[in-house]
């Protein structure tokens, strides 16, 4: 009986050591492995049909009031009007089928005036490129926050 | 013969891929603007404007030039200043291609702003650029088609300022509006931009 406690302790130490070496292991490679990204674009469209829906006094928020980038990795604002009117979209007059690609190369809070936001403005705030370490490794675990949220939405939608 | 057949029929569908593929690479890996692109240009909004020279003032006067548009007003306290300053730098620094730009200062204050005023402005910070002003209607057609917003702001101490648009539109030589940089760049970005344009 004893014997059979002291083999499953083990099993249990082995295993807890196992889960601990390769959390430590996550952990390290999450705060020193480099961060990349499949595109530096942060994509926000006009959809076809948007200036109908505001006409028929929908209320349509595509532009967040402040949008978040980060240096290196995620740090060109592309806006593109997909719909069949000009539309002022963020910082910029965009003409239908036009899109308007912002590039950032200073981490910094930059303000637009823009008419389609109810306080007149928008705000970009850009982050520095997390460094290597606990900042990358933070960086990562929002990222993979956004994934679950954006994985969990899909779902929620498909199964309603 | 046959043999060489087959291998220039290998050979040029392979040479025609490679060649597509450097051309797309080489598309793609073109240096980019430090400002924010329109893709595709549109044609600039043309106006016509009284124009601190004495003269009108359309961009129809300028095709062949890259024009620098900004909008703002003479008693504008630190934006305007900034970024008048920033586009007299950068012309400074662009040496003879100088010739080849032209800036034009649109006000959004037609009350306090006209030619004369500035004239005598803009010469402080550069004797080459052009400001515009008009009645008020002319102006704000011209701003709603660029997508410029100015509105006016009362004072505490009296009088009033105008937060306006700070962004510089970037008109090519073929008059297409193909950038916009935003305010807070420093002469060497303008520099930057304005070579790539003026090499198209």
């Amino acid at each position: 009986m004893t014997k059979r406690w002291a083999r499953r302790g083990g099993l249990f130490l082995l295993v807890s050591v196992l889960v601990l070496v390769l959390a430590l292991a996550a952990a390290g490679w999450g705060a020193l492995a480099p961060l990349t990204a499949e595109s530096r674009d942060a994509l926000f469209e006009i959809p076809a049909g948007t200036w109908a829906r505001r006409m028929a006094g929908d209320k349509v928020e595509i532009l967040p009031d402040t949008i978040r980038l980060t240096l290196g990795l995620n740090d060109v604002l592309l806006l593109r009007n997909l719909d069949d009117v000009p539309q002022v979209f963020g910082p910029a007059l965009i003409m239908p089928g036009q899109s308007f690609r912002l590039p950032f190369e200073q981490a910094s809070t930059y303000s637009f005036a823009c008419t389609a936001h109810a306080s007149g403005q928008m705000n970009v705030v850009v982050d520095p490129h997390p460094a290597a370490g606990w900042p990358a490794l933070r960086f990562r675990w929002h990222r993979l926050q956004g994934l679950a949220r954006t994985w969990a939405g899909r779902v929620s939608e498909k199964t309603s | 013969m046959t043999v060489l057949n087959r291998v220039a029929a290998l050979l040029v569908p392979l040479t025609l891929a490679a060649t597509l593929a450097t051309l797309a690479v080489t598309v793609h890996a073109a240096p980019a603007l430090k400002a924010g692109v329109f893709e595709p240009p549109r044609q600039a909004p043309e106006f016509a404007l009284r124009g601190s020279d004495g003269n009108e003032l359309g961009l129809a006067r300028y095709r062949g030039k890259l024009v620098l548009m900004s909008f703002g007003f003479t008693h504008c306290a630190a934006v305007c200043p900034t970024t008048l300053a920033t586009l007299a730098q950068a012309r400074q620094a662009l040496g003879p291609q100088a010739g080849a730009v032209q800036v034009v200062f649109v006000t959004v204050d037609p009350e306090r702003d006209d030619p004369a005023q500035l004239k005598a402005y803009l010469a402080a910070f550069d004797s080459s650029f052009v400001g515009g002003a008009g009645k008020p209607e002319v102006l704000a057609a011209m701003r709603k088609n660029y997508g410029v917003v100015a509105n006016k702001v009362p004072m505490p101490s009296g009088g009033y300022a105008v937060d306006h648009t700070s962004s510089i539109f970037l008109i090519d030589r073929d008059g297409k509006l193909r950038a916009m940089m935003p305010y807070g760049h420093d002469a060497r970005d303008f520099v930057h931009d304005i070579k790539l344009l003026l090499a198209q």
